[in-house]
């Protein structure tokens, strides 16, 4: 009974900035662990997002590129065009994907790049404050919707997965959570399906994440897992939406 | 070597090629789309690549991808495309990486009009994007010199690690010349092991790279500019070109002019010498670094009395004129924007103009 | 097969998730302060730990480490590279 757990290789051994009880750590390093496990990390390239993972190439080791705002599936597309040899994932947050890049991870995912978008969603914009997200919940506060968003002036909040999935591109389409180790366990899941797609030149592969942004959103990272298992995933559903089959 | 009758935007198509430029991104814009239709044919021929991006938003940023993973890449678009791919070339340029962009100029502002103008000189040599960076900007006059300055422009970029323009015009990219594609003008890639995202398998190496622009601490963002700073320097020492035009003589005039005006003010000169008037002109082969010398120093002549910058813009050159002459000589504009050219007798009678007003206070 | 779990003290922020999914109620957060400011999580009843890794898994900073105890060198080299807050 028992076993072993260390940091992955992928993963360098820097202090995060990430506020306490952030998933992005989780994220990252379940990234690594996928990196690790195909044996990828020399031909890898990440590419960093404007938000809370702006510093993103601090905490991977290997190559990694810093995007503009919700550019990062342009450059992936780029990249992934002139080094087809090369890995190449997209780490990116809601405002960075579902706002300002909304058009670049459309096109891309409807071109069917062949690299993997890890998209974090927390339902809210972290790095600069707190405002509101695409991704806010409904009567969510945020510091620019501060009495709860409002639908009737602001919509819906935006389901990445179902979007996308829409595409008739083949692709892999797949949203799950970092909440508990129950739920992280079947993210790693996905996010290693969705490498092995690119690892085979397969298709465009794009794993959300429900994650928590405890600061921003004005709770103990506890509770905030909590408030993400009530309110977020009963509107963003768990599961593997599209498969290049 | 036969020389081929190509359009300009084609041709500086094919430039990129055979300069070992097998990446292409671009998204259609007037009056330079026949770039990518020509590459869309090409590009699988000498198996490249080739994407027609879905903005040029998208496209500023597919074109840094590729540079930061150490590949060669260009872009062509017309202003407004090129205004939508400054943030991208600003990254570009903090980033340091080389990269080529191609602006086949149209009239503006805003959506203006598709014939060609010079109203983004503005945009290339001061800004564009934000921050302190600079492009190296190159403006041929025809489609041979448009040719051999996108040659050129890969190893410049390479040389500078930074992103490089060429400025042409909608004349340019729209007329068919005889054209020939100097084999010596290629140049092999530089090695970009110490910095680009090339795979850190493929460097044979255990550090990673990484590409960004992103420096909070102010004494490291001001050593990259410093950085920056000395590239352009550098520039200005090495890379300035110009050609000087009929300047041997005792000439009572200076124009200075660039692209496909100047070739109506050569006209213009040589119909005048025609008559006994001897006009010199300047003109300037590189925006950014400006011939300032060149200009100031042709400027000073003793018989000369007068400058006057030719410019299919409201005046956005005469300004560095102006600062290239320190107060020794005047300078005026002359220009208009819209897309009429001014022909031949058009430049003639305002030069004649400009010298009778001096003869007049005799 | 003996293990030995470490929790560096020096990375966690003591955000509590790994004291939250433990299912032998082993960590509990100290009341003393790290270099960082942090009240970092610590194994209160070590003796109980089963070594599952649910509280790596949750750790988002990959502040805990389970190694074997084999008595080679790379197990002992590892064990005192991180500091945990009793000083072990």
């Amino acid at each position: 009974m028992g076993k072993t757990f260390s940091r992955p290789e992928a993963l360098s051994d820097a202090h995060t900035h990430y506020c306490p009880g952030c998933t992005h750590g989780i994220a990252h390093r379940l990234v690594a662990e996928v990196i690790d496990e195909l044996g990828i990390r020399g031909r890898t390239v990440g590419i960093a997002p404007v938000g809370c993972a702006v510093m993103a190439y601090n905490y991977f080791s290997c190559d990694f590129q810093e995007a503009a705002h919700g550019r990062a599936p342009a450059m992936a597309t780029g990249m992934k065009r002139v080094r087809p040899d090369l890995m190449v994932f997209t780490y990116q947050g809601d405002g960075d994907l579902a706002s300002i890049g909304m058009g670049e991870i459309v096109h891309a995912a409807n071109r069917g790049e062949k690299f993997t978008t890890i998209f974090i969603n927390n339902a809210i914009y972290g790095m600069t404050g707190g405002q509101m997200a695409p991704t806010t919940m409904p009567g969510q506060r945020a510091t620019t919707a501060p009495t709860g968003r409002n639908v009737e002036e602001t919509g819906m909040p935006i389901r990445m997965c179902e979007l996308l999935s829409s595409l008739a591109t083949p692709g892999y389409i797949a949203r799950q959570a970092l909440l508990s180790p129950k739920y992280i366990n079947k993210a790693k899941k996905a996010i290693l399906k969705a490498f092995e797609y690119q690892v085979a030149h397969r298709c465009f592969s794009f794993v959300e994440l429900i994650s928590t942004c405890p600061t921003n959103w004005g709770m103990t990272p506890l509770n905030a897992l909590k408030w993400a298992e009530d309110t977020l995933i009963p509107y963003y559903p768990l599961g593997e939406f599209k498969k290049p089959e | 070597m036969a020389k081929v009758l190509m359009k300009g935007n084609e041709a500086i198509g094919e430039a990129a090629i055979r300069a070992g430029c097998l990446n292409y991104f671009a998204y259609p814009i007037t009056p330079q789309s026949e770039v990518a239709e020509y590459l869309a044919k090409r590009m699988p021929e000498v198996n490249g690549v080739f994407l027609q991006g879905e903005s040029e938003v998208a496209v500023g940023y597919m074109i840094f991808g590729a540079a930061a993973c150490g590949e060669r890449v260009m872009t062509t678009s017309s202003s407004p495309g090129i205004s939508l791919m400054s943030e991208a070339i600003s990254y570009i340029a903090g980033a340091r990486c080389p990269a080529v962009f191609v602006n086949i100029v149209r009239g503006g502002p805003g959506l203006g009009g598709i014939l060609p103008s010079q109203g983004d000189y503005f945009q290339a040599t001061k800004g564009g994007g934000h921050g302190d960076y600079h492009l190296l900007v190159m403006a041929p006059d025809g489609v041979q010199e448009a040719v051999e300055m996108t040659m050129l422009a890969f190893p410049l970029a390479e040389k500078y690690r930074g992103p490089v323009m060429i400025m042409g015009d909608g004349l340019i990219g729209q007329m068919m010349e005889p054209v020939e594609f100097p084999d010596n003008l290629y140049v092999p890639p530089t090695n970009k092991d110490e910095w680009a995202t090339t795979g850190m398998d493929r460097r044979g190496s255990t550090t990673k790279n990484i590409v960004k622009s992103l420096y909070l601490d102010p004494k490291v963002l001001n050593q990259n500019n410093l950085t920056l700073k000395a590239q352009y320097e550098q520039m200005k020492r090495e890379e300035i070109r110009f050609e000087a035009y009929n300047t041997d003589g005792d000439y009572q005039l200076l124009i200075v002019s660039y692209g496909t005006m100047s070739r109506v003010c050569k006209t213009a000169i040589d119909n005048l010498k025609a008559e006994g008037v001897e006009i010199g002109m300047i003109r300037p082969k590189t925006l950014f670094p400006f011939p300032e010398k060149a200009i100031h120093d042709a400027a000073v002549k003793e018989s000369c009395k007068k400058v006057v910058s030719i410019e299919m813009s409201m005046g956005q050159m005469v300004e560095d004129v102006e600062r290239s002459l320190k107060g020794r000589r005047e300078v005026t504009w002359f220009g208009q924007c819209g897309g009429d050219i001014y022909t031949p007798e058009e430049v003639m009678e305002h030069v004649m103009s400009l010298l009778n007003c001096k003869s007049e206070g005799k | 097969m003996a293990f030995k779990h470490i929790i560096d003290a020096q990375r966690c922020k003591g955000c509590g998730l790994c004291v939250n999914v433990c299912p032998k109620k082993v960590l509990e957060i100290s009341d003393k302060v790290s270099p960082k400011g942090y009240f970092p999580a610590f194994q209160a009843r070590a003796e109980d730990c089963i070594h599952c890794t649910l509280c790596c898994v949750m750790c988002p900073d990959v502040a805990i480490t389970i190694i074997e105890l084999d008595g080679s060198a790379s197990s002992q080299s590892r064990e005192t590279a991180i500091t945990d807050m009793e000083g072990k």
